[in-house]
């Protein structure tokens, strides 16, 4: 399969700025590597401030890395200048969590969609009908067209952050929790809409989130990350059958299921794990996880465990299935 | 026979705002029983806030409640209508028999003084304690209560000392400061990350067993709902549209939104091929849809639907629902 993106040993740290000096660093993202294939959606998930966010912007080059390399469709994303940077800034893009703030208040959704397109140069022959077959994939129509974004809904608005998108005909797109902020009912069909997208043009994902029932839903592989580290990546169907690592476990055992009685079966199986995730200021040595994992041995205090492959393309980095 | 704590009966909250009257819940029921958990479920703004708010009159201009009765049963055998009583005397009793836990702990907390003077205030307020020193002194046992690690030291901090599931946790111990018979937990983990959600629902389990207290519970998420409740009340557009058991409601909705709802849900348990999106959306509440306020999303809408309003009907045992199919 066609890689579209490669990304290895990725790194962003944050400095924390003391009064004179810089007082340490916010390990963010800490030596990551995955590869997203083309037309595949992978999922990131993990919990709040373990760097999904970061992971994604580093990789669109809005905020630079600290070390690492990020190639798309084989040219590293860091050397790009000029009309190569451009055409990158065109085929990468970017969905955000919030519908509010991403569209501005004093354009009409014409003038959102077009101003990109005119920007990248693209040829338009007819602006209006080109903008109305846009908001008709995403299921708006010409009715919206000269409104503001105060006019609408938050799934309305992410539609229109949809069509902006699709106008400039992208590869691959950043999802930052696209639906985070919506209501259930309206998230399934901005879903649904993704989904037809990408079956449609191709389009590549990568879709960040903390809602582990909307990533199974979304996602063909998915990566699961813990204080900056990549701790599982693997196929969605075989991570959530058969989760290797301890925090993964975990992690989907604490999931309440929209199902009574298999919320009673897993329940009473459920280990609640004492703890909260520490900072990643001064992140634990060894493997992150140790001061909450039950399984911790000694090597898991004072080395970091490799990512190995335990079955067919199902990695971990656990040092309960590597040898040290 | 279950007991009944409060019966809610014809529950309306209007807002007088300049945009037009807000009709934000209207002639809501539902009775809430002993010992049991409670849930109150719906979209954002469907009226969820607003009704437990309204249980103890804490509604604040421009809102008022325009109409209903909320009897609360004591544990001395009487009965009081809580929307009769006066300012004092729903003061007694809000934050002390019947108390919250807000969904935003940085609302609910305030940034100046330290956690344990905020539990030790919440019952000096209500006289179980004589002073702010003796209720210091127990809101360690409060903070062990809730399972804050070393809650000697834990009791000075302020609330940016602690982390957001600690923060959380320090708003329970507030909230069960007087051991209150109702405790309304509003959505109490929704600013949460899934593993200390699970660690607050397991927690308000644990204190609702040991201090015999009832809880009504304010979510959005279906999951939540499924694991930690006995008793749903669906609610959509201000109104309650089925009310059941967690058995009742998850394996045979009756109504078509409750339905709908269940299936936009993705569980990530189960391999889903196409999640059902409910079409539209939810209707501004200052002119609501005549009759059914779901009609104009519902696929079986007819004709009395529009003119019509439908009220609570129990169809099986426990099971309401307001909708003109049954
Ligand atoms: N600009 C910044 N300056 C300093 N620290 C930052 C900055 N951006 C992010 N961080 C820190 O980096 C870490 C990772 O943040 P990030 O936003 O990537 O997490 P996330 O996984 O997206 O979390 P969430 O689920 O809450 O969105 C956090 O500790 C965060 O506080
Ligand atoms: N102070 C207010 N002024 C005007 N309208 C209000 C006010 N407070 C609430 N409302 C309206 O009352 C309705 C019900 O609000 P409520 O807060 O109960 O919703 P909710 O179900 O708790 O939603 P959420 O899940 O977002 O918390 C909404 O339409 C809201 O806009
Ligand atoms: S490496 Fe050790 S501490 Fe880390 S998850 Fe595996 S067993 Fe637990
Ligand atoms: S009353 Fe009519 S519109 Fe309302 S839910 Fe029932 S069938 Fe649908
Ligand atoms: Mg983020
Ligand atoms: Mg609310």
């Amino acid at each position: 399969m066609e890689k579209v993106l490669e990304v290895k040993h990725l790194k962003k740290y944050f400095p924390v700025k003391g009064l004179f000096f810089t007082k340490g660093w916010v390990k963010a993202v800490d030596d990551i590597s995955f590869e997203i294939y083309k037309g595949e959606t992978f999922g990131l998930v993990g919990e709040s401030g373990c760097g999904k966010t970061t992971t994604g912007r580093t990789i669109l080059r809005l905020i630079e890395p600290t070390a690492g390399e990020i190639l798309f469709e084989g040219k590293n994303v860091m050397e790009l200048k000029g009309d190569e940077l451009k055409w990158f800034r065109r085929k990468a893009q970017i969905m955000f969590q919030d519908p509010y703030s991403s569209l501005n208040p004093r354009q009409t959704v014409f003038e959102i969609i077009m101003e990109p397109v005119r920007f990248h140069g693209i040829e338009v022959n007819d602006p209006e009908e080109f903008v109305i077959n846009l908001l008709k994939s995403v299921g708006l129509n010409e009715m919206h067209l000269y409104r503001y974004p105060h006019e609408f809904s938050g799934g309305q608005r992410q539609r229109i952050a949809l069509a902006r998108i699709m106008a400039l005909k992208p590869e691959f797109i950043v999802l930052d929790e696209p639906t985070s902020a919506l209501d259930v009912s309206v998230q399934a069909n901005i879903l649904n809409t993704l989904k037809d997208l990408q079956e449609k043009h191709g389009f590549t994902y990568l879709f960040i989130s903390h809602d582990l029932g909307v990533v199974k839903y979304m996602s063909h592989r998915m990566g699961v990350m813990y204080l900056g580290k990549l701790v599982e990546v693997g196929p969605a169907d075989k991570i959530f059958e058969n989760p290797l690592h301890p925090y993964t476990q975990m992690l989907l055992s604490a999931i309440p299921v929209p199902d009574p009685e298999m919320a009673k079966e897993l329940k009473a199986k459920r280990k609640i794990i004492k703890g909260e995730p520490p900072s990643p200021i001064n992140p634990p040595a060894g493997c992150r996880f140790h001061p909450r994992c039950p399984f911790a041995k000694d090597v898991c205090k004072k080395e970091e465990p490799p990512m190995v492959e335990v079955e067919k393309d199902h990695y971990v980095a656990c040092w309960l299935y590597a040898k040290s | 026979m279950p007991e009944p704590i409060l019966q809610v009966r014809n529950l309306t909250v209007h807002f007088y705002t300049y945009a037009g009257i807000v009709k934000a819940i209207e002639k809501v029921s539902f009775d809430v029983y002993k010992g049991e958990t409670f849930a109150l479920v719906g979209e954002t703004g469907c009226g969820k806030s607003v009704t437990s708010r309204a249980l103890t009159q804490l509604i604040e201009s421009p809102g008022r409640i325009v109409e209903g009765e909320v009897l609360y049963y004591r544990d001395d055998g009487s009965v009081v209508d809580l929307l009769k009583l006066d300012e004092e005397q729903i003061r007694e009793i809000r934050g002390n028999e019947i108390a919250y836990i807000f969904q935003d702990p940085h609302a609910s907390l305030d940034p100046l003084y330290t956690v344990g003077y905020q539990i030790a205030e919440a019952m000096e307020v209500h006289e179980k304690v004589e002073s702010i020193k003796e209720g210091i002194k127990k809101a360690i046992d409060i903070l062990r209560a809730v399972l804050i690690p070393d809650p000697e030291r834990r009791v000075k901090n302020y609330p940016h000392e602690l982390s957001g599931g600690m923060k959380q946790r320090v708003v329970i111990g507030i909230g069960i400061a007087n051991n209150p018979k109702i405790l309304i937990a509003d959505e109490p983990t929704t600013a949460l990350d899934v593993t200390v959600q699970a660690q607050i629902l397991d927690l308000i389990n644990q204190l609702k067993e040991k201090y015999k207290a009832t809880v009504i519970l304010i979510t959005h998420n279906l999951g939540v709902v499924a694991e930690t409740a006995d008793r749903v009340a669906v609610m959509y557009a201000g109104k309650i549209v089925e009310i059941g058991s967690v058995d009742q409601i998850f394996k045979n909705p009756l109504h078509p939104y409750t339905k709908g709802l269940l299936k936009a849900v993705p569980n990530p348990m189960t391999k889903i091929e196409r999640l059902e999106a409910i079409p539209g959306t939810v209707p501004n509440l200052i002119t609501p849809p005549s009759g059914c306020r779901f009609h104009p999303r519902c696929p079986f809408a007819t004709e009395v639907c529009k003119r019509k309003i439908p009220e609570l009907k129990e169809l099986e045992d426990g099971h309401f629902v307001a909708c003109h199919l049954y």
